[in-house]
């Protein structure tokens, strides 16, 4: 009877991780067929021509690229800062429980909800129009979760006798958490960013009303240009112009691009999060 | 005999708990003291008094007085990262910072205000030399502190401590996580390091406060059960207490 139940047990248990694979695997293969058939050269550094059904999405790969940037740029260290207080400065009570708890509930909260918000906050209020500004700023806020808890775990993992040691030579509290805190923590704050980085390029919902565009031939001037983005691009190819049949495969292989760039980028994070636990030696 | 570091009716506490109680101590300059005693018995917590290190926990509260030269360390008027240079302190825990291992030295000197160049070089240099360590990490300056053995991490330690110029340096059992040799090695340089330095070295290693130590202190539950000239605690304890921790009894 027992031995049954273990049989079982095993089977159930190696059965859901052989359908996640072929899921995964099948998603991944689907997407690489299709998309390989457009992808050269021309098509990752040429504009989009003939109404988009023809030429390249480099606008697009720029784009994401600018929002990306732009969003780490705000975030990071507005996320660095939040952690620092509520690990070293903020004392354990209600007030931290309560920012905790507000930072896990912005995790939960679903993407075209920043987007609505992106678009009341910074394209009307703040008056930055649809642009790469308000795109940045909104797809920021998003990931802001992201950083605030890889590094606040990073600072908590900084063994307390490195702070010990900065104390008794006569250093203050803010000498310790910027000269022996940060440094140590910092590899685990860096790959939080990455993968907040790899985030906010793939999402589509929080720069629908804030920064995208449907169809841009140039590149954008300033930050109060409005781009055009590789996921946005996709949602265009498949909902709009009227000819499908040249559109959808230009839309697999943005695809394809768009896969490749966040499993590069989350490749990167998890490289870097292997070698840095390999050089630690505390 | 200088007195240097003196405490007059000292009590502590953790919150409700009674941790040092009345202690009375009178620590002379340029000698070793050990603070010996089993686990539990406030020794530590007595060590981080003299550089104040227990501010850094909640909820501690001291009353008493601990005199540095005369002077109140607790008294309103004073920096206490100008303390914290003046008393250096090496821990139990070997802790080096991932950085450099002339960084690691320059960290101090960084803190109080003192810029790269070759003042700041020549310093750094000197504590490394004083601290015994010379020898093995000239030219490599710039590695890793943590590409270093337990034993030299432990006497980087105790040069980043020498670099600030202290005049008294606490060790907070300082060879718990060495290796024989390393040990020796450490203790050695505790020897040397007295003729400049007031040193003050916490251990529960009887015969480490034998070999060691100029003066001993014994402490148990938070009492200071006795101090005196190591040989005479050692040969001819006045209390039993000690006699009977000394043997083996307890501890």
């Amino acid at each position: 009877m027992r031995k049954q139940k273990e049989f079982l047990g095993l089977l159930l248990v190696r059965f859901s991780v052989l359908f996640v694979l072929i899921s995964l695997f099948i998603i991944l293969m689907f997407v690489a067929v299709r998309g390989f058939e457009v992808i050269d050269i021309g098509f990752l550094l040429e504009p989009p021509r003939a109404g988009m059904t023809k030429g390249g999405i480099f606008p697009a790969i720029i784009g994401t690229f600018y929002l990306a940037m732009g969003s780490i740029l705000f975030a990071l260290p507005l996320g660095v800062l939040s952690a620092i207080y509520l690990t070293e400065y903020a004392r354990l009570g209600k007030w931290v429980r309560a920012i905790k708890i507000g930072v896990n509930a912005l995790a939960g909260v679903p993407s075209v909800v920043f987007g609505l918000f992106g678009l009341a906050i910074f394209v009307k209020f703040f008056g930055f129009g649809v642009s790469i500004l308000a795109g940045s700023l909104t797809l920021g806020i998003l990931i802001l979760p992201t950083i605030i808890r890889a590094s606040e775990e990073a600072i908590i993992a900084v063994p307390r006798t490195f702070r010990e040691a900065s104390f008794a030579l006569g250093a203050s509290k803010w000498q310790t958490v910027t000269k022996a805190v940060l440094p140590s923590a910092l590899p685990g704050i860096l790959t939080g960013a990455i993968l907040g980085i790899g985030r906010a390029a793939g999402e589509t919902a929080p720069i629908l009303f804030t920064a995208a565009t449907f169809y841009q031939r140039r590149l954008p001037h300033s930050v109060l240009d409005e781009v055009m983005a590789l996921p946005y691009h996709i949602y265009a190819l498949m909902t709009e112009g009227t000819k499908p049949e040249f559109q959808v495969p230009i839309a697999y292989g943005t695809a394809l691009v768009l896969l490749l760039l966040v499993l590069g980028i989350n490749l990167a994070a998890i490289i870097l999060r292997t070698r840095i636990r390999r050089a630690k030696k505390w | 005999m200088v007195d240097k570091v003196v405490t007059e009716n000292l009590d502590f506490w953790y919150g409700d708990t009674h941790v040092l109680k009345n202690i009375n101590i009178t620590i002379p300059d340029k000698a070793v003291t050990a603070i010996m005693g089993p686990s539990g018995c406030g020794k530590s917590t007595l060590l981080r008094v003299f550089n104040r290190l227990n501010d850094l926990i909640d909820g501690t509260r001291i009353t008493g007085k601990v005199l540095l030269d005369g002077k109140d360390i607790y008294s309103e008027s004073i920096d206490v990262s100008n303390l914290r240079r003046r008393v250096g302190m090496v821990f139990q825990s070997v802790n080096p910072f991932p950085k450099s291992i002339f960084e690691n030295v320059a960290y101090g000197l960084r803190i109080h205000g003192w810029r790269s160049g070759t003042k700041l070089e020549s310093r750094v240099i000197d504590s490394i030399k004083a601290a015994a360590l010379w020898d093995e990490v000239n030219g490599s300056l710039h590695k890793s502190a943590l590409d270093l053995s337990g034993g030299q991490q432990q006497r980087l330690c105790i040069a980043r401590a020498i670099a600030n110029e202290p005049e008294v340096i606490l060790f907070d059992e300082p060879c718990s996580a060495l290796d024989p040799i390393s040990t020796a090695k450490v203790e050695e340089l505790i020897e040397e390091l007295k003729k400049k330095y007031t040193i003050i070295i916490v251990t529960h290693n009887i015969q480490q406060a034998a070999r060691v130590s100029d003066y001993t202190a014994f402490m148990l539950l938070g009492d200071l059960v006795e101090f005196d000239r190591t040989e005479q605690i050692f040969t001819t304890p006045k209390d039993e207490r000690t006699e009977n921790y000394l043997t083996g009894k307890f501890g």
